[in-house]
């Protein structure tokens, strides 16, 4: 019989001013690719945006990019929402872009524990995704 | 000077030896040898790609140039037609490139401090970098500005920034580049008014806005307001400085970004002159005369890891646009100079092992130099990981300082002309690009190609593909899919002070308590007033400068009228 599993929803997100959106679009088809659903929210999003987008998309993943310094003000404030709409439990929120390692502790404190930097072979973040899923399929 | 080689055993006096049939005759022969070597030792790679991956031939001679290559035609002399050589008669032996390395953090303050540290280290030109917040015309404590404040560039709000800025500095001796684009009019304004107070007049100043806005809905995406009115203040900009800044470079249009975000080198330099020629149409279509303002374009690449292709490319830009301006028939010769920037390749830069950071950025330069650039920027061996630290940035100027002065390349004028690769090369960019130019011009033109995100997908797919060829193994990178090492040196890194956000917010707040609130209001007004009718939107917004209006009030006020591009999700 044929695996009926859902498909894993993914919004890619790119919350604050950055325009960087090279690495945040190979890590969409990768994930395509690999037979996820990949919802691209485009840029300059507000942390409120982009859960709004995660709650109306009804998403298992939330991949937040960001290349401009600016994760430790954003990514804080988008765990914070999650929390507040009740999503945090289920929702599995990864990261990439430049994120200084001083800043990882800190960001995994918060539950963001998937932390891709440049040169990350997409296929580890494949694996990550699928064996870290906070809601079944 | 007759030579001292004796030759006379392998060439018999036949004026047919240099034939182009006993060229191909003895080409088949090698062949024959080539493949029967390969046959027994394969190469060690199946294909030999270029960091485009663009399949390169094993061996190139005379038959790689096609029967219509002329040296006269194709090449030329230096600073004569189509300038493939180069812009000036002397090219490197007259003056060498002006090493401008980008800065720009924190607050003014901080910002003013790296530009005396770089000037009193033998950096000849000044380059700003500003924050996201006056990027995207927003105020330091608009929402939008949460954490970006001070980290990407440095924070201007107001006039009061930009007179920290250049403190000390004296603005006729110096020239400055600003990247800047949807606002350029407004920071343009502001270093007019800064000048004004050292008492330097605004026909003395020179330097580059870079105010390339399309190929920010391509690439780079740092835009505000929709491609039409984006494409008027550019032309305002353009009259404006024609009269009252003749020195000011009015675009630098850039190829950096496109190849950033992951195009290939055919890519970048095809989007890149394709939207040069779309202001050149624009600018004459608004009544410019070509020589009034062409000499004043600029070009802006990028130079990636591959030398000889992004030699080629450097190459083909100068005789492709020379070509292409040549239908405008322009009387001054500076309308035909392609003269541009180049900066090192930040995409290229590992992460892992960070120094070797510092031989890539040596390669990409020497390429830069190789290619004719008229100035140049070196990345630092830390920018995959923040913004470069001040020891950094030192190695990455010295690069530049060794490349001039110690490996002998700017001796003598474009030194590999008549490299059958090179030439091969340069011709083949060339014919790739027109390609692309045909195709645009088939979906209507470079704003339709843009609204149907045609250079968006296109600049996609070649990210995806390069990053498919790494993951594959058919690309090596040292130090990230071949000769890792686990253990990770660490460099220091520059941390923007969370404090700089504070205190820039405070300065906004002083400077708007400070100034003429009623004389803001008439400024602002008269901004809209131009913007909804055609007066040259230049005078009212240096009247709105100078009365401490911020960037991000005369921003609004324009989107209020010409409306705000909402960009694309396509991926």
């Amino acid at each position: 019989m044929m695996n009926m599993v859902r498909k894993i929803r993914v919004l890619l997100a790119k919350p604050g001013l950055d325009g960087h959106d090279r690495g945040v679009k190979v890590v969409a088809r990768a994930l395509r690719d690999a037979g996820m659903e990949v919802i691209y929210t485009g840029l300059h999003k507000s942390s409120e945006q982009v859960v709004e987008a995660a709650l109306q998309e009804d998403v298992d993943v939330i991949g937040l990019s960001s290349l401009s310094g600016a994760h430790m003000a954003l990514f804080p404030r988008v765990m914070e929402l999650l929390k507040e709409n009740e999503m945090i439990d289920d929702t599995l929120v990864v990261a990439g872009g430049i994120i200084p390692d001083v800043d990882i502790p800190k960001l995994n404190e918060i539950g963001i524990k998937g932390i891709f930097g440049p040169g990350t072979d997409t296929a580890a973040i494949i694996d990550f995704i699928k064996s870290n899923l906070k809601r079944s399929l | 000077m007759t030579s001292k080689i004796d030759k006379s055993d392998e060439l018999p006096r036949d004026e047919k030896t240099n034939s182009l049939a006993d060229i191909k005759r003895k080409r088949l022969e090698w062949e024959e040898r080539y493949d029967k070597s390969v046959k027994k030792h394969p190469e060690h790679q199946g294909k030999f790609l270029t960091t485009s991956s663009k399949l390169i031939n094993p061996l190139y001679d005379p038959t790689d140039l096609p029967p219509t290559w002329n040296y006269s035609t194709d090449l030329g002399y230096p600073s004569s037609f189509p300038f493939t050589r180069g812009v000036q008669p002397t090219m490197y032996r007259g003056r060498l490139w002006t090493m401008r390395q980008f800065a720009g953090f924190g607050g003014a303050e901080e910002t003013n401090k790296r530009f005396k540290f770089l000037l009193a280290n033998g950096m000849t030109g000044l380059s700003v970098a500003f924050h996201l917040p006056t990027i995207y015309g927003r105020e330091s404590d608009h929402p939008m500005s949460l954490g970006e404040v001070g980290k990407l560039g440095v924070a201007i709000d107001t006039l009061k920034d930009m007179e920290i800025l250049f403190d000390g500095i004296p603005l006729d001796k110096v020239t400055t580049s600003m990247t800047i684009n949807a606002p350029a009019s407004i920071l343009l304004a502001m270093y007019i008014a800064v000048a004004e107070k050292q008492g330097v007049r605004s026909d003395q100043i020179g330097g580059t806005i870079q105010n390339d806005i399309l190929k920010e809905y391509i690439a780079q995406k740092s835009y505000i307001f929709p491609p039409k009115p984006s494409m008027r203040i550019i032309m305002d900009i353009i009259k404006y400085c024609s009269t009252h800044v003749p020195r000011w470079n009015t675009i630098s249009i850039s190829g950096y970004h496109i190849r950033e975000a992951g195009s290939t080198a055919v890519q970048e330099l095809a989007f890149t002159l394709v939207d040069g020629l779309e202001y050149v149409k624009w600018a004459v279509d608004a009544g410019l005369d070509i020589d009034d303002f062409a000499p004043r374009l600029s070009f802006f690449f990028n130079s990636h890891n591959d030398l000889f292709e992004e030699i080629a490319k450097y190459r083909a830009a100068r005789r492709i646009w020379a070509r292409h301006i040549k239908k405008y028939q322009p009387k001054n010769p500076r309308s035909f100079w392609l003269r541009f920037h180049t900066q090192t390749a930040g995409c290229s830069l590992t992460a892992q092992q960070p120094q070797i950071n510092v031989v890539r950025t040596t390669i990409q330069a020497l390429a830069a130099v190789l290619g004719g650039t008229q100035s140049l920027h070196t990345n630092s061996l830390d920018e995959a990981l923040a913004l470069p630290s001040e020891e950094a940035v030192e190695i990455a100027l010295r690069t530049q300082q060794i490349i001039a002065h110690e490996s002998g390349v700017t001796n003598t004028i474009d030194p590999l002309a008549g490299s059958y690769f090179v030439e091969a090369l340069t011709n083949e960019m060339e014919e790739e690009v027109e390609e692309y130019f045909t195709k645009i011009t088939q979906l209507g033109g470079v704003i339709p190609a843009i609204e149907k995100g045609f250079f968006q997908l296109e600049i996609a797919n070649a990210a995806y593909q390069y990053q498919k060829e790494i993951e594959e193994n058919q690309r090596i990178i040292v130090g990230v899919n071949e000769y890792s090492t686990g253990d990770e040196i660490k460099v220091p890194l520059l941390q923007v002070d969370e404090e700089v956000a504070k205190r820039q917010i405070e300065r906004l707040h002083q400077t708007k308590k400070e100034r003429d609130n009623d004389a803001v209001r008439i400024a602002l007004e008269n901004i809209r007033k131009a913007a909804e009718g055609t007066d040259n939107l230049m005078p009212p917004i240096l009247e709105a400068v100078k009365a401490y209006a911020s960037v991000g009030e005369i921003c609004d006020i324009l989107r209020e009228v010409f409306g705000e591009w909402k960009g694309d999700t396509l991926i």
